[in-house]
């Protein structure tokens, strides 16, 4: 079976397959910065770092430990998760542009204390070895991209995702409705920085040589135009605006120095004339319920006659 | 020793105050933060550089030149990339912002080339002049003297003049003071004005003193100068002052102390840090939740 | 038997004090409500009762437990739901889900319960939220506009989808915040009878309102607030005549002209 895959992967061209396993590690990033600020609208202008600290820890634990890639794609997770619920609690109580700003402050802080450690190897960046997979790099990269889709997609409609908008929608109604804003606000930046610390772990690995210079404010913008673009708070936006902006640069690679040019551009056009992303307002479930002819879920059970009539909303509890 | 470093704090922080007006005047007025600020300073950076070496012109007319380009391209800016998205939610305005930063660096990258450019060999005659133990050079003495003048026209601008009233109007509410007759959207393209004319000074100046000019020096300065503004209390101009001159020395005292390497991060820890403590900024105002 | 009490409750934005020196009970079971003219702090009041603000001084007491200081989410938890002056809906959010939102502390699966999202607990819990969600929704008549943005409703539904959001809290006491601005007579009317049939399964109703009409056909007991002191208080025969009560509303020649 590995040797298939090997086989497979092996008859890709080497240059597209970067493409594609570019698009997948852009997929997970944006799926975890949604969870911030599409879900959770709380505006975070340094999810680099969240990557950086990822691919760092990743490719120390496997430099200096040697963990399994398995163990240590997890572990890189939470403790990346660790440092953004870290981080979180004091400045999650900073709202809007005064968050938005802490986050960029956040952000080039990491960058510039990784590009001065020794055990990052300073500004020279670090080479990562090859991570020892029962399958190909690409494969586990599209396999936690699946996962993560649908993690993420669970989230979205569960009391917990429910909260996280509410959250989103206004904060005072959501606190009056029994919701802990903060604990929420924290909660979802931890599983952003898990998905990327994991984001960042596959990067070091499949990538073999890793800068902190890589992730400054560009990849933070980089990555909040990916959701941005696909529409916020949308998972299909989120993967379609992943994929086009991973791909995109190289395939405007004819454009050479134009590319920044365009992309500055595309930027101010999409926003004036398609505000909400390509995918926003679009519900992608329900849209392909319909064209099967099918009801979504939480409509039949909403038509269904009420099983106990005893009526009233103050039951016990 | 410690004098000194405050001179050359202070010098530093006018220009970063310089930058941070713009950002915190257009924030008073749209709430917006204008990633592009940072490009229009480095225009004016370009523009100056250009007007001495190549027309060899006065480093003073130089600096107006760049100032009155810079308005143009400002109120430009604004026209085209931020007053069709006024209704829109402000990240869409936010992404625009950072839009124009990215196609504006890029346009000079190619244009100007990736390489640093120093502004031509006394375009302006530098002397030291010793108090005490340590000097300051003519160029800080004017750096200094220029960004009071810049910020006390500000100043009287906001405070004593029609439009500034107006100004004031709009930026405490943009409804009501269109209701009241004010037109709003000129206004705003005046406080692009004024904001992008104060950056192209201070670009002007800073490649004078560092002496090197580059398509990417609008980001970092950028950054640093809506820290700045915030740190002050974005929305506050004596704030965004306040906070200028507090991120320059501070730096300048960080790397004198000995964390050089760690220039870029003094300025984002203390910024940070202020924001903990007061979540509005130094000078900000409070503000009471409203249910 | 008393549900909520305030002993005391002063609160000081800078110079201004905006609730005086306030004591008040409300009983369980009744319907009360709070009066007064504009800016009296009658919101105010309603935000210190939910934690949005804290008292400079003095104690509110929920269920013979001290509430003053706790954080708005838990005293939203251990059962006072609200509404709000103005509208503060979800509006970007469907009404099902506004409602379901409203039933947050009627459930507890968590990040874990998300990802478990297939398993029966958490499949048994949504279906109990669900059902809850659909009896509030029965309650206020908005059932057909399940799935439909908050956003999109017209006003006076919204009005009601903002009370039938509070219930879903299963609250034992709700607070209504001018729930009849801006509504025509007949949807005031319907409006009066929702709040009785709220109050007839066991809750506990708190409104402030403007409308004498109103707030006279409907509560079994007023109070006055005027300047963020209370000025009078008791049942609405004896508000009426009140003359502090007609003084603060009508100003003092009226009281002098009445008596």
């Amino acid at each position: 079976m590995g040797d298939f895959l090997l086989l497979l992967t092996g008859s890709i061209n080497p240059y597209y397959l970067q493409i594609i396993v570019n698009i997948g590690i852009g997929i997970i990033l944006a799926l975890g910065l949604n969870v911030i600020t599409g879900l959770t609208g709380q505006l975070s202008l340094g999810h680099a770092a969240f990557m950086s600290i990822g691919a760092f820890t990743s490719a120390l634990l496997t430099i200096k430990l040697g963990m399994p890639f398995f163990a240590n794609l997890v572990l890189t997770g939470f403790i990346t998760a660790g440092v953004a619920a870290l981080i979180g609690l004091p400045i999650l109580r900073l709202t809007g542009d005064y968050l938005a700003i802490c986050t960029l402050g956040f952000a080039e802080i990491v960058k510039v204390v990784f590009l001065n450690l020794d055990i990052t190897n300073k500004a020279l960046g670090l080479t990562v070895p090859s991570a020892i997979t029962a399958v190909p790099m690409p494969i586990v990269v599209w396999l936690v991209v699946l996962l993560t889709i649908i993690c993420v997609t669970f989230i979205h409609s569960s009391r917990f995702g429910r909260a996280l908008m509410a959250v989103r929608g206004d904060e005072i109604a959501a606190e009056a409705m029994g919701i802990n804003v903060t604990l929420y606000k924290v909660q979802s930046f931890a599983i952003g920085a898990f998905l990327a610390g994991v984001g960042g772990g596959l990067y070091a690995h499949f990538m073999g040589y890793i800068n902190p210079s890589d992730f400054g404010f560009l990849k933070s913008v980089d990555i909040l135009s990916m959701i941005v673009l696909g529409g916020l708070g949308s998972i299909t936006g989120s993967v379609i605006g992943a994929s086009i902006l991973s791909a995109a640069p190289e395939f405007l690679r004819f454009m050479a120095s134009y590319r920044m040019l365009v992309y500055g551009g595309l930027l101010v056009c999409m926003m004036i004339f398609r505000p909400n992303g390509l995918m926003g307002g679009i519900n992608f479930t329900s849209l392909v319920l319909r064209t099967l002819g099918r009801k979504p879920h939480l409509k039949t059970i909403m038509e269904q006659k009420t099983a106990e009539t005893s009526g009233p909303c103050n039951g016990d509890t | 020793m410690f004098l000194q470093q405050l001179i050359n704090g202070v010098a530093l922080g006018s220009t970063y105050a310089l930058i941070a007006l713009g950002y915190t005047m257009v924030y008073g007025i749209i709430t917006l933060i204008n990633f592009a600020h940072g490009e229009i300073y480095m225009v004016g950076a370009f523009v100056g550089l250009f007007a001495t070496s190549i027309f060899k012109l006065n480093f003073l007319v130089a600096m107006l030149i760049a100032m009155v380009v810079c308005v143009l391209l400002g109120v430009f800016v604004e026209r085209i990339a931020y007053r069709p998205l006024r209704k829109s939610s402000r990240l869409s305005a936010l992404i625009s912002a950072i839009g124009v930063s990215i196609f504006l660096s890029t346009l000079a990258q190619m244009l100007f080339g990736a390489n640093a450019k120093g502004y031509p060999e006394g375009v302006f005659p530098v002397k030291q002049i010793h108090i005490g133990s340590a000097e300051i050079s003519t160029l800080q003495l004017l750096i200094i003297a220029i960004s009071a003048i810049l910020m006390i026209s500000l100043e009287f601008i906001v405070h004593k003049t029609k439009i500034g009233k107006a100004m004031r109007a709009t930026s405490e509410d943009y409804n009501t003071a269109a209701l009241m007759g004010i037109n709003v959207n000129m206004v705003i393209s005046f406080t692009f004005a004024l904001g992008s004319a104060l950056a192209a000074a201070g670009g002007v100046l800073v490649g004078i003193l560092f002496n090197a000019v580059s398509f990417n020096m609008g980001l970092m300065a950028g950054l640093k100068a809506f820290a700045a503004a915030v740190l002050g209390g974005i929305g506050s101009i004596p704030g965004a002052m306040l906070g200028g001159l507090l991120l320059g020395v501070t730096e300048v005292g960080g790397v004198a102390i000995g964390f050089s390497s760690y220039r870029d991060a003094i300025a984002f820890a203390i910024l940070v840090l202020v924001l903990l403590v007061k979540p509005t900024g130094l000078l900000g105002r409070k503000i009471q939740k409203k249910v | 038997m008393a549900i909520l009490e305030l002993k005391n409750v002063t609160i000081r934005f800078g110079g201004l004090v905006a609730v005086n020196d306030v004591n008040l009970t409300v009983e369980k079971g009744t319907i009360q409500a709070l009066i007064g003219p504009n800016g009296a702090g009658k919101s105010t009041l309603f935000n210190l009762i939910t934690g949005i603000y804290r008292p400079t001084s003095g104690s509110i007491h929920f269920k013979d437990r001290s509430v003053s200081g706790t954080p708005t989410f838990k005293i939203a938890a251990a059962g006072i739901g609200r509404t709000f002056q103005n509208i503060r809906l979800f509006t970007d959010l469907t009404v099902l889900d506004n409602i379901l939102i409203g039933a947050h502390s009627r459930g507890r699966w968590n990040l874990t319960g998300a990802l478990m999202k297939f398993t029966p607990w958490v499949r048994k819990e949504e279906g109990k939220l669900l059902n809850l969600a659909k009896e509030c929704l029965q309650m206020v008549d908005l059932s057909y506009r399940a799935f439909e943005l908050a956003g999109n409703l017209p006003y006076g539904e919204q009005r009601r989808l903002e009370i039938a959001r509070a219930l879903a809290l299963q609250p034992d006491l709700l607070l209504l915040d001018e729930p009849a601005a801006g509504m025509n007579p007949q949807e005031k009317a319907e409006l009066m009878a929702m709040v009785q049939r709220i109050r007839a399964t066991g809750i506990t109703v708190f409104l402030v309102e403007h409308d004498m009409k109103f707030v006279m056909g409907i509560s079994d007991r007023i109070a006055v607030l005027d300047y963020g002191e209370k000025i009078a208080e008791g049942a609405p025969d004896e508000i009426r005549k009140n003359p502090k009560v007609i003084e603060a509303y009508l100003g003092k020649g009226a009281a002098d002209a009445h008596d």
